[in-house]
C-alpha cells in the first residue's frame, strides 16, 4: 500500500495542487488479457495531460473507462471529490473528442453541438444562446447550417471539439485529436486547440501515439506501456531525464549503450560499457551500487562531431562516418566506432561555417560533455 | 463509357444480351393489345383486354387484397427485421448466436415449398389444439410471408448495423442521452435507406409470392400471383397479358423515378461539398 501512496503523492507532487481527477489502483482485464494494470494516476484542476504510448499499451481503453464506455475490472475513479467508477456514460460529467470525431451525419453543425445540450432539457433560449457561443468559439458560425459531410477535415474536428465542450464538462478527454488531420494542418492546430482549451479553462486528458502533439500540447505527460504508466512528468523532464530504457528509447531518438558502474562517487559516476572504448564520466551521482547494471542515454543532439581529437578523459570516441542523413536544418550522422557500435550525431548546420562538413567513410571523433548522458537502471 | 468505343463482337453480345431480356417482355406487352382472343395469333390491334381486365372484379379484388398483404407483411418484417438484426449486429457474443442467425436466416435458403407446407401443417395443428386460426387467409398468409421477408430485411439490416460507425453512438452516450433515445434519434436515422430498401425488398417479396401463399391461403383469399397462375392453367388470355404490361408500366415508372431521385440528391451532394 505505501508505494500506491508515494505514486500518488509523486504524481500530484509535481503540481503542488489538490488532485481534480483521482485513478486509483485501477485495473481492466479482457478475459485473460491485463489491458490496464493497477493504475494510478492524479490530474490537477485545469491541467492539460497527455497520455502516450504505442497502440495496445491500454491508453484507449484507460480513456474509455473515463468516458464510462468500459467498466474497470477493479479500482476506482474519483472526479472533483465524487466516485464515478460505476456511473454511466450519460450520467457523468465527463465529455469526450472521438478519434473519428463521430459527428451526427443526419444532424447540421448546430444541431450537432445542441444535442448535448438538448439532454440536459435546458430551455431553447439557452441552448441557442450556448450553441451560438460554441460556434463562434470555434470560428464555424457561417458553417452552422452544413451537414458533417459538406466540412473538411479540420471544420469537423472543430465541431466535434465544440460539441463536447458546449456542456461545460468537469473534464475533457481527446482521443488522438489531431490523428485523422495531414500533417501540415496537425501542427497548426496543436496550438490552436491548446488555445481554446485554456480559453474555456477545462481539465483535460488526451490520448496520443504521437511524441510531437502531446509534447506541444500537454503540460505533463505519461508515457504508458503495457498497461502501466512509466513516467509522469513535463515534457522537458521526460525528454531531457528519462526514468527508464522505454521512455528513453519511445521519446525522441536515442543512442543506447549498456553497460555497468565501475566508479560510485557522490558528485560523479564512471560507467564502463563494452561499446564504448573508455569509461564514460557522468557528473552527477546516482543511487546505485558499484557494479551494477546500468544504460546509457545519449540524445543525438548532445553528440558533438569534430575532426580533431577531443582533449576530455572519457567521453569521447573514435569513429568513421557511415551514414549521413541531411535534413536541411540538421544532420544525423551515423558514425560507426572501432567497437562496432553505430553512434548517431544530430548536428546543426551552423556548424559547419568554419570547416566543411565530414563526407562518407571520413574518420571524425564524437563527443560529449559530463552531464550528457542519462545513467538508467532499469 | 463512350459508344464509339465498343467493338464489333461487344454490340453483338450486348444486343443478344439485351434481347434475351427485354424480348419476351415486347411480344408480351405487343400482345396485349391482341384483338384476337388466341394469344399466339395477330388479329389486329385492340384495346378491349384493359376494358375486360378493369371489369374484372376477381382481379380488381386479387390486386387489393395482394397490396394489402404485402403492405402488411413488409411494414412487420421490417420492425421484425429491425430487432433480429440489432441483436445480431450489438450484442456481444452470447450463447447460441450462431444458432438464432442461422434460424432467422433459413427461410431465404429453405426451399419455399417446405417452408409453406410446415407452416400450413402448424395452422391446422394450432386449429385443432387452439381453434385458433379459425380458417386460413389473410392472417397465415402474413405470417407465413413475414417469416420470408423477415430473414432478408434482417441480413441487409444487420450488415448495415455492423458497417456503421460505433463511435457515433457512443458520442451521444457520451453527451447525456440514454440507449432507447440514442436508437430512435441517431441509429434509426443512420440506417434510414438500408430500411427504405429492406421495405421495398419485403414488399416485392410479399406481391410476388406464390408458394407460401398457395399453402396458407384459404377460400375467399385469393392474391394476384394466385389468380394468374390458375387463369393462365385454363388457358392463356390476352387479359392476363394487359395485366402485366400495367405491372411492367409501373414498375418502370418507379424505377425511373427513383434514380432520378437518387441522382439528384447525388448531384446536390457532390455541389454542395465542391463549394466548401
Amino acid at each position: 500500500m505505501k508505494s500506491f501512496e508515494t505514486n500518488l503523492a509523486y504524481s500530484a507532487g509535481a503540481h503542488n495542487a489538490k488532485p481534480y481527477l483521482q485513478i486509483v489502483d485501477v485495473v481492466k482485464k479482457f478475459g485473460d488479457h491485463t489491458a490496464v494494470d493497477h493504475l494510478n494516476l492524479s490530474i490537477t484542476k485545469n491541467e492539460i495531460f497527455a497520455l502516450l504510448g504505442s497502440s495496445g499499451c491500454g491508453k484507449s481503453t484507460l480513456l474509455r473507462m473515463l468516458a464510462g464506455m468500459e467498466t474497470p475490472t477493479s479500482g476506482k475513479i474519483i472526479l472533483d471529490g465524487e466516485d464515478i467508477t460505476h456511473l454511466a456514460p450519460y450520467e457523468r460529467p465527463i465529455n469526450m473528442m472521438f478519434q473519428s470525431y463521430a459527428l451526427f451525419p443526419h444532424m447540421s453543425v448546430a444541431k450537432n453541438i445542441a444535442f448535448g445540450l438538448k439532454q440536459d432539457g435546458l430551455p431553447r433560449g439557452e441552448i441557442d444562446e450556448r450553441v451560438e457561443g460554441m460556434l463562434e468559439l470555434v470560428q464555424m458560425k457561417k458553417y452552422a447550417h452544413r451537414k458533417p459531410f459538406q466540412l473538411s477535415g479540420g471544420q469537423q474536428q472543430r465541431v466535434a471539439l465544440a460539441r463536447s465542450l458546449a456542456k461545460r464538462p468537469k473534464l475533457l478527454l481527446l482521443d488522438e485529436p489531431l490523428g485523422a488531420l495531414d500533417k501540415k494542418l496537425r501542427q497548426q492546430t496543436q496550438l490552436e486547440l491548446v488555445n481554446l482549451i485554456e480559453q474555456v479553462g477545462v481539465t483535460c486528458i488526451m490520448v496520443t501515439h504521437d511524441q510531437e502533439e502531446a509534447m506541444t500540447m500537454a503540460g505533463r505527460i505519461g508515457i504508458m506501456s503495457e498497461g502501466q504508466l512509466l513516467q509522469v512528468a513535463t515534457p522537458g523532464e521526460i525528454y531531457e531525464h528519462p526514468n527508464c530504457r522505454f521512455t528513453a528509447e519511445f521519446i525522441g531518438e536515442t543512442n543506447l549503450f549498456g553497460g555497468h558502474v565501475i566508479e560510485d562517487e557522490p558528485d560523479f559516476v564512471r560507467v564502463q560499457s563494452t561499446e564504448l572504448p573508455r569509461p564514460v564520466r557522468i557528473g552527477h551521482g546516482i543511487t546505485g551500487t558499484l557494479g551494477m547494471p546500468v544504460w546509457l542515454s545519449l540524445r543525438p543532439e548532445r553528440v558533438g562531431v569534430t575532426r580533431r581529437q577531443p582533449v576530455s578523459h572519457g567521453n569521447w570516441a573514435a569513429g568513421t562516418v557511415s551514414d549521413i542523413a541531411y535534413l536541411g536544418g540538421f544532420s544525423i550522422f551515423h558514425v560507426r566506432l572501432d567497437t562496432g557500435k553505430v553512434v548517431k550525431a544530430s548536428v546543426p548546420a551552423t556548424r559547419w561555417r568554419e570547416e566543411a562538413a565530414p563526407i562518407w567513410d571520413e574518420p571524425v571523433f564524437v563527443s560529449w560533455a559530463d552531464n550528457d548522458a542519462v545513467v538508467l537502471t532499469q | 463509357m463512350n459508344g464509339k468505343n465498343i467493338s464489333g463482337f461487344g454490340k453483338l453480345s450486348l444486343s443478344l444480351v439485351f434481347s434475351f431480356l427485354y424480348v419476351p417482355i415486347l411480344i408480351l406487352i405487343a400482345y396485349s393489345f391482341n384483338a384476337s382472343k388466341l394469344v399466339t395469333v395477330w388479329g389486329g390491334f385492340s384495346k378491349q383486354w384493359y376494358t375486360v381486365l378493369f371489369n374484372d372484379d376477381a382481379v380488381v379484388s386479387a390486386f387489393g387484397l395482394s397490396l394489402q398483404i404485402a403492405l402488411l407483411s413488409s411494414a412487420m418484417s421490417v420492425v421484425l427485421g429491425i430487432l433480429a438484426g440489432l441483436v445480431l449486429a450489438r450484442f456481444g457474443p452470447f450463447q447460441s448466436k450462431s444458432l438464432f442467425a442461422g434460424m432467422i436466416t433459413a427461410p431465404m435458403v429453405m426451399p419455399e415449398v417446405i417452408t409453406g407446407l410446415s407452416m400450413l401443417l402448424l395452422f391446422v395443428e394450432m386449429q385443432q389444439w387452439f381453434g385458433f386460426p379459425a380458417e386460413r387467409g389473410v392472417l397465415t398468409i402474413w405470417v407465413g410471408h413475414v417469416t420470408l421477408c423477415m430473414a432478408y430485411v434482417t441480413v441487409v439490416i444487420r450488415s448495415r448495423l455492423v458497417e456503421m460507425d460505433r463511435s457515433v453512438e457512443e458520442a451521444a452516450m457520451d453527451l447525456g442521452a440514454r440507449p432507447l433515445k440514442i436508437f430512435f434519434q441517431i441509429t434509426l436515422p443512420i440506417i434510414a435507406p438500408a430500411i427504405a430498401s429492406s421495405l421495398l425488398l419485403a414488399f416485392t417479396l410479399s406481391i410476388d409470392d406464390l408458394v407460401i401463399t398457395a399453402f396458407l391461403s384459404g377460400p375467399g383469399s385469393t392474391t394476384l400471383p394466385q389468380l394468374i397462375f390458375s387463369r393462365v392453367r385454363l388457358g392463356l388470355n390476352p387479359e392476363i397479358n394487359a395485366l402485366a404490361t400495367i405491372t411492367v408500366l409501373a414498375v418502370t415508372v418507379l424505377v425511373i423515378g427513383a434514380n432520378r431521385v437518387m441522382v439528384k440528391a447525388e448531384l446536390r451532394r457532390v455541389r454542395l461539398a465542391a463549394a466548401t
